[in-house]
Parts: structure tokens; C-alpha cells; sequence
């Protein structure tokens, strides 16, 4: 019973889905849409006033791609654990363990890109599963088992190796440093001459996993089921959707996006240490937030969660843009803009309650 | 021969009950951890228990050893564990950004102190209002995430989230990113040793919160609300209470702890480092909740229970640190521990130990017929 206690703050209307219907802007369509014209709104922005700094690059915006690749698979798996109602803070963790565990199996174990790949996925996979377990299956509040969880993969780096270790791996590094370029796409350097802009291979995966995601949670009787989930459990008990099932699933799946996210990571980074992907958890939860995901659970999208990541992006390089080149304003700045949207879903879920 | 029989399956019965009424009891828990990690050491370590009358470098005599150091270093976190239980009782969840708020108050008290040094240096009394200020700073972060839980109905763990990422930035901009170094006596001797008393002056800290804190409970009715409201919000309001006060409050109180905290923090060393102070605190102090025995998901609370449990923690990283395990992997143990104690305290385990002991008795009653 205290399972259902824990989220009884899901139990708002029963009404939902034929408010939703009456409504033809339902809330996953509005906090979407919100996101999009805000990222429009500042990419833009740059663009005009920072003309200077490259913001009208098309590598710029390949750059921000690149950079936060990692970054939308992981925030691609919160949103899905977010929808059921659920959350995790030890993405950023696992993705440190992932990437500390492939570099010690590739140059000290005499693996291969393939063999790491395997690691990874098999780390991440086992985050999903226990943590998964914890909270679907004995529920125990989902953040304190994923806040254990942290600690445990951050400690678990460090018992590996405490040292900043760079991947020597050959193949790895091909790989790595493997380039897509789209013709016609790039800009003319200060010597006049063409220079194509590039993806990196991560890029290309993210992608892939956005679609797919989107995909599932539209189309497939699991993704409607999270939403059921975390939108009104009790009415999901009612209507016969595994509960527990789903949870744990939920857990899994951000398992797998984490093992995926790390190798894309590490592939961008190219090293293992300790303090890598510091604080990836609270831009995965932004990243989420921002794209419209509501923490109570039941609304979200993953196309939402890939414009938050942008946005997260376009935020820091504008920071840097503005001339604030210290540190801590990347830190500030970041925790303001998730303080502003988490305010607003806030504001948006009482005007809701109230209403009804 | 009969009588006799009887007699001891009475006395078997009885100490059964006592056993029961033992594993029942509220302090339990904390107190079985704490005794377990002593026993561990009594195997492994037995200089662990011995205590020295040591003369240090100033030439001041001090009692030295790891108890003593598992006291003192418990401290902060012992005024922490206390905020947290309220926290924990009224609002459900955790506040997770007590570390950076420590970093916070931390720099702001030092860059006072060292932006007028020679000030300072001449009385330790000048420094009252300076730790004033800090536990302001403190208050006023701790009435923001207070504001966001209670107002804005954001759960505790995401909006103090907001905390846990800004406050280190924070505190490494109100220093310049610099790490200020003070040299002030009165400073030196709160964290570390009034001349000519053999005991670290942070335990007298520690002592002194508690003290407040029980006091507090006995006098007051704060303990009695923020249990009602973390039992049930909708029946405090109806019986007119006012629940989001009560959890604004709670963090306030918490923001008072971090002040303090703070204050021992930064004057342990004389210097800051914002990256690396009170680092994963907010972690122990969780554990220490809820190794006392407390539920994570709010209500009724044993702050006894907390405090025992932080000088179990703090018990347990000395003994992991003597056992020379690299203080960047001590998370992971902990963490460790963490799972076990949910796990065990989880509603579906409970219940699962519960029908396999009375079927476990079942079994054994037809035997002990036989016997008779």
C-alpha cells in the first residue's frame, strides 16, 4: 500500500483523456510546442547578436549536435522513466563507470570496440535492471534507490581507476574520429575557402534512437502503457496494464539508452576519469523538464526531450557568447533556467487542478 | 518431568518475546548497525577502541584516538542528520543540496573574515555576527527550496536538485574562484581545540544542537505537526493545520543546521576548497535517517534514532578509511548500504519475512509436542 501511497500524487483527474479530446491542445502538444518556439526564439536570437562569435555556422549548430549527443540518448531514457512516473539521477554516474570500464577493457584487457560495446551496454543494463527491481518490484521510493545508485557507480569509477585515462585503442579511435559530412552543408573559412561541416558517428545514433523512441512510445502498446502509468495509476491498475511490469521495463530501457549514451559519450570524450559527466544527470533532468516532460509523470515526449538538449546547449554557448567566461556561470545559469521551467510546470499543473 | 518441560518452553517463550520486543523497539535498528561495525572492529582493529592523552604541536593536551575522531568528525554531520528528520517527516522527501549549501555559507563567512583579518584576530566575540550571516545565507536558501516544496508543490528532491548543481558555482563566485585562506585563533579553536580543554570543541556543537533539538520536541509542538502533516497532509489541513508552513518552516530549520555546519566545516581548516566541501554530505545524512530507523517516506520520525545513526555512519567511514579504502570509492560502500537498509524496510519484504516466520513457527510447533 505505501507503493500506491508513494504516488498518489499521480491521482489527479480521472478525466484526462476526454479533457484531452474537448481540448485540442493537450499538454503534451502545448509544453511542446512552448520549447520549440523558446529554442527558435534564442537560436535565433544568437544568431543576430552574436553574428560574430559563428552562431549562423551550420557547423555551430552540427557542434551542438555533436557535443550533446550523449546527452539526448540519456535525457531520451529520463523522460521515458519520467512518463511512468519515475525518475533517475544515476545516468551521470553510469555514464563515468561506462566509459572508465571500456577504456581499462580496451587498453588494459586488450579488448576491441566491439567486446566495449558489449560492456556497456551490459553496465547499463544492470543499473536498469536492479534499480528497476528496487522500485517497480519492492517499491522503494525511485530516488533514493537511484541516488544510492550514483554514489555506487561514482565510487565504483574511482575503486577502477582514479587516474584521467585516454583511450589508446586504435580502432577505437577511428571510429571516434570518424566524420559525416553533408554535401553543400558548411561555410566559407576567413581564407575563402569551402570547409564542409561534420557530424560525428554518436550524431548518427541519437537519431536513430529519438526516432525509434518516438516510435515506441507512440505506436506500441509499451509506450501507451507508460503513459497510462504515469499519468493515473490507479485507473492503469484498473484497466488491467501490468503496473509493476511497466515500471520495471521503464527502468531497463533507461538501462540500455544509459550503456548507449556512455559508449556515445566516451566516444566524444575519449577518455575515462572520474569526474567526467559530472552533474549529466541534472542535465538530463533539465533537458527533459525543458521538453515539456512533467515530473508527476503521463505528459512528455522524446522529440520534446531532444529540443530541451539543444536548448541546454544553445543556453551555454550563449553564456559564453555574452562574455561570462567564468566557470560557475555554466553551473548558475543552468540551474536558473531548470528553477524557471519547473516553476512554470508547477504554475501550469495547479491552474490545472483547479479547473477540474 | 512434565512441569519441567513446560517450564522451559514457557522461558523459550518468553525470551521469543523479549527478542520480538527487542526487534521492535524503535531504536533498533541504529543501534544493532552501530554495534555491528563496533564488532567488526573489535576483530580487525582492536587499537580502534584505544584512547590517548596525545600533546599536539601548540603544546595544548588532547584526547586523540578513532573514537574520539568518529565524535568529532560526526559533528556537522549530526546538526545535519537533525534538520534532515524534520525534513523527512514533514515534506516526505530529501533535501539533497545541504553539501552545497554548506559550500554557500562556507565562502560567505569566510570572505567576511578574510576580506578584515587583523579585525577578527584581535577577539574571538567579533566573529558572532559573521556566523550570524552565514546561518542567514543559509536560511534564505534553505526558504527557497522551502518555498518551491511548499508553495510550488515541487517534490523536495527536485526542486533542492536546483541547489545541489548551483550551489558550488555559487560559492566558487563569491570568492573569485579563489580558495581564501584566515588565520584567526578563535576560529582555530572551534574547529579544532580550546587550549586547555582535551576535547574538540565541534563536539560541544554537536552536543549543543541535540540539546536544543530534544528540548524543542519536549516543549514545543513541531515534532507533533511535522509528523501530521507527513502522515497525512489532507487531515492536518482539516484539523487546521497549516502545511505548507509547517514544511517551509522545516527547511528553514534545516538552512539553521547548514549554517552551523558550515561554520565547523570552514574553520576546521581555515580555507575552502567549493569543490570538495562537505562533499556527498547530503548522502550521510540521508543514511543516517534513515539507519535510524525512519522512513524516507515521511511521518513519524525518532530523532534519537538519526543521531545514533550519523555516528554510525561516521563510525563506518573511519573504519573504511583505517581499512584503507580510497576516500573517492567510500560512495560506493555506502551506497551499498543505502539499498540493503530500503530494501529491508520495503512494505513487500516486510511482509514476505513475515509469513515465512510465522510459517517458520508453524514448523516448529508440532515438533516441540513430540519432544513433550
Amino acid at each position: 500500500m505505501k507503493f500506491a501511497n508513494i504516488l498518489s500524487r499521480n491521482s489527479n483527474n480521472p478525466a484526462d483523456e476526454i479533457t484531452k479530446r474537448k481540448n485540442p491542445l493537450s499538454d503534451t502538444a502545448f509544453l511542446l510546442i512552448t520549447t520549440v518556439i523558446i529554442f527558435v526564439l534564442m537560436y535565433v536570437l544568437g544568431m543576430i547578436l552574436f553574428a560574430g562569435k559563428g552562431f549562423a555556422n551550420p557547423q555551430n549548430f552540427f557542434n551542438l549536435l555533436n557535443e550533446n549527443a550523449a546527452l539526448i540518448v540519456l535525457s531520451c531514457g529520463l523522460t521515458i522513466v519520467m512518463i511512468a512516473g519515475g525518475i533517475d539521477i544515476s545516468v551521470g554516474g553510469a555514464t563515468a563507470l561506462i566509459g572508465m570500464s571500456c577504456v581499462i577493457h580496451m587498453d588494459d584487457q586488450g579488448g576491441q570496440f566491439g567486446t566495449a560495446i558489449f560492456v556497456a551496454l551490459g553496465i547499463g543494463l544492470t543499473f536498469g535492471i536492479v534499480q528497476g527491481y528496487l522500485v517497480a518490484y519492492l517499491g522503494v521510493q525511485p530516488f533514493i534507490v537511484t541516488l544510492a545508485g550514483m554514489f555506487f557507480a561514482r565510487g565504483l569509477t574511482a575503486i577502477i581507476e582514479t587516474e584521467t585515462r585516454t583511450v589508446s585503442n586504435e580502432g577505437f579511435n577511428k571510429i571516434a574520429q570518424t566524420r559525416i559530412r553533408l554535401p553543400g552543408v558548411g561555410s566559407v573559412n576567413n581564407n575563402g575557402v569551402f570547409v564542409q561541416a561534420y557530424l560525428e558517428i554518436g550524431v548518427i545514433v541519437a537519431l536513430v534512437v529519438v526516432i525509434a523512441l518516438f516510435a515506441t512510445l507512440r505506436w506500441t502498446k509499451f509506450g501507451r502503457n507508460l503513459y497510462a502509468v504515469g499519468g493515473n495509476l490507479q485507473s492503469a491498475l484498473m484497466l488491467g496494464i501490468n503496473v509493476k511490469r511497466t515500471k520495471f521495463l521503464s527502468y531497463v530501457l533507461c538501462g540500455l539508452l544509459t550503456g548507449i549514451g556512455g559508449m556515445i559519450f566516451l566516444l566524444h570524450i575519449r577518455s575515462g576519469a572520474t569526474t567526467h559527466a559530472s552533474g549529466m544527470e541534472m542535465d538530463a533532468i533539465a533537458s527533459s523538464i525543458i521538453g515539456g516532460t512533467l515530473l508527476t509523470g503521463g505528459v512528455g515526449s522524446v522529440f520534446g526531450t531532444f529540443i530541451g538538449a539543444l536548448t541546454k546547449g544553445t543556453i551555454g554557448n550563449i553564456v559564453r557568447a555574452i562574455g561570462l567566461t567564468g566557470a560557475w556561470w555554466t553551473g548558475i545559469s543552468r540551474a536558473a533556467m531548470l528553477c524557471f521551467f519547473i516553476v512554470l510546470q508547477s504554475v501550469i499543473i495547479m491552474r490545472k487542478r483547479k479547473k477540474s | 518431568m512434565n512441569r519441567e518441560i513446560t517450564n522451559t518452553k514457557d522461558n523459550k517463550a518468553a525470551f521469543g518475546s523479549m527478542l520480538k520486543k527487542i526487534v521492535r523497539m524503535n531504536l533498533f535498528i541504529p543501534i544493532a548497525c552501530l554495534a555491528a561495525v563496533f564488532v567488526f572492529n573489535a576483530f580487525t582493529n582492536p587499537d580502534f577502541f584505544s584512547i590517548v592523552y596525545k600533546v599536539n604541536s601548540n603544546g595544548d593536551g588532547l584526547l586523540a584516538g578513532n573514537l574520539i575522531s568518529v565524535l568529532n568528525n560526526a559533528s556537522e554531520l549530526v546538526i545535519l542528520a537533525i534538520g534532515m528528520t524534520f525534513i523527512t517527516s514533514a515534506s516526505r522527501g530529501q533535501d539533497i543540496s545541504v553539501g552545497a549549501c554548506i559550500a554557500i555559507a562556507g565562502a560567505v563567512i569566510l570572505a567576511v573574515v578574510a576580506d578584515n583579518m587583523a579585525y577578527y584576530q584581535e577577539s574571538g566575540i567579533r566573529l558572532i555576527p559573521v556566523v550570524l550571516l552565514g546561518c542567514l545565507v543559509a536560511m534564505a536558501f534553505g526558504a527557497f527550496n522551502g518555498t518551491l516544496v511548499a508553495v510550488f508543490n515541487v517534490q523536495p528532491m527536485i526542486a533542492t536538485l536546483i541547489l545541489f548543481t548551483a550551489g558550488r558555482p555559487i560559492s566558487s563566485w563569491i570568492t573569485g574562484g579563489l580558495s581564501p585562506r584566515v588565520n584567526v585563533p578563535a576560529l582555530n579553536a572551534v574547529g579544532n581545540v580550546i587550549p586547555g580543554m582535551p576535547i574538540p570543541t565541534p563536539i560541544f556543537f554537536a552536543v549543543g544542537c541535540m540539546l536544543i533539538a530534544f528540548l524543542a520536541l519536549k516543549f514545543t509542538n513541531i515534532g507533533l505537526y511535522t509528523q501530521t502533516v507527513g502522515i497525512n497532509e489532507k487531515s492536518a489541513k482539516l484539523i487546521g493545520l497549516n502545511p505548507k508552513m509547517i514544511k517551509f518552516i522545516t527547511f528553514v530549520i534545516m538552512g539553521v543546521c547548514v549554517g552551523i555546519a558550515a561554520f565547523l566545516k570552514v574553520s576546521r581548516v581555515g580555507s575552502i576548497q567549493y569543490n570538495y566541501i562537505a562533499k556527498d554530505i547530503e548522502m550521510d545524512a540521508i543514511l543516517a535517517v534513515a539507519l535510524g530507523g525512519n522512513a524516507l517516506s515521511g511521518g513519524k520520525f525518532s530523532l534519537a534514532g538519526s543521531i545514533i545513526g550519523a555516528y554510525t555512519i561516521q563510525a563506518l567511514t573511519t573504519t573504511l578509511l583505517a581499512n584503507s579504502v580510497p576516500s573517492d570509492a567510500l560512495p560506493a560502500y555506502k551506497a551499498v548500504v543505502i539499498i540493503i537498509l530500503v530494501a529491508i524496510q520495503a512494505p513487500v519484504v516486510k511482509e514476505f519475512a513475515r509469513r515465512n516466520w510465522s510459517a517458520f513457527r508453524r514448523r516448529r510447533e508440532p515438533s516441540g509436542k513430540v519432544v513433550s
